[in-house]
């Protein structure tokens, strides 16, 4: 075994650890950072596949952007030092034998399939290629779902602020009251 | 680096995806389903970077599904929060189970 293999193996029990400890903790807080290290992982993991490109956008976008929103989320919703309820035992039973069902039968497919490369060119990555195709308006140019992206993002954004807009106006108010 | 099989990327991809339905399966608070979701994107992710990689080494394709499914889910991931942060206001929990008037 050679060290990349061996680095592979280590990064992969990294993120599946972590990502276990993420999905059962009964302390959110804790949850989130435990996401937060399984999210670096799978950015080592980009690293180790050579895309340092996509590795720095997943630091940037998740570790960056997207843990922090949960976290300060957490601080606005619920005390993060409390512990959450225990989850139904049977439904934590259940839940479990479905994954495990589900991931044996994945796995069992995956490694009935021989997975053969059409071409054998080395691939090198270039953040200069990226860009030429991204902007691209002629074949395989991905111009038009960039633009798209573009007005998504645009529109999450004022759709975030609308909603999370506090309203003073009586109607909100005495709809809420209905609620309670 | 060639010594890794594809295989074993798909089989670390396809852990983590039920990692995160496990998580959405037990989970009742709001945020953590949304970190499980986080985590099942992230796998797939995984699959389109190693797929691009090894059958399609002179593509770019895999990389620029991954690109936008990542801005998708900073966009999904912001919308969600909102829509906690508003639920929370009415509801003064952010339980599933409690958030049950649209229900029937």
């Amino acid at each position: 075994m050679s060290p990349a293999t061996i680095i592979f193996y280590i990064i992969s029990a990294f993120i599946l650890g972590t990502g276990v400890l993420a999905v059962t903790t009964r302390k959110i807080f804790r949850a989130s950072i435990w996401l937060l290290f399984s999210l670096i992982g799978i950015a080592a993991l980009y690293f180790w596949m050579q895309l340092e490109f996509l590795a720095a956008v997943q630091i940037i976008v998740y570790v960056g952007g997207i843990v922090v929103l949960i976290i300060f989320s957490i601080f606005l919703t619920i005390k993060s030092g409390e512990e959450m309820p225990k989850p139904i035992l049977i439904r934590s039973i259940f839940s479990a034998l479905a994954v495990l069902f589900g991931t044996g039968f994945v796995v069992r497919l995956i490694s009935l399939y021989t997975f053969k490369p059409i071409s054998t060119t080395a691939f090198n990555l270039s953040v200069n290629q990226i860009g030429t195709q991204m902007l691209d308006t002629k074949d395989f140019g991905y111009l038009l779902p960039f633009e798209l992206i573009s007005i998504l993002l645009l529109a999450a954004m004022i759709g975030c602020i609308v909603i999370a807009l506090k309203s003073n106006d009586k109607e909100a108010t005495t709809f809420q009251n209905s609620i309670q | 680096m060639s010594e890794v099989p594809l295989t074993h990327i798909l089989f670390l991809s396809t852990c983590l995806f039920f990692i995160g339905i496990y998580g959405l399966f037990t989970r009742r608070n709001m945020i953590t389903m949304l970190m499980s979701i986080e985590l099942m994107l992230n796998s797939v992710n995984i699959n389109f970077v190693a797929f691009n990689k090894y059958l399609y080494p002179e593509k770019l394709d895999g990389i620029f599904f991954t690109i936008f499914v990542i801005t998708i889910a900073a966009a999904e991931a912001a919308v969600a929060i909102a829509i906690i942060i508003n639920l929370y206001r009415s509801h003064h929990s952010i339980d599933v189970e409690d958030a049950t008037e649209m229900k029937y």
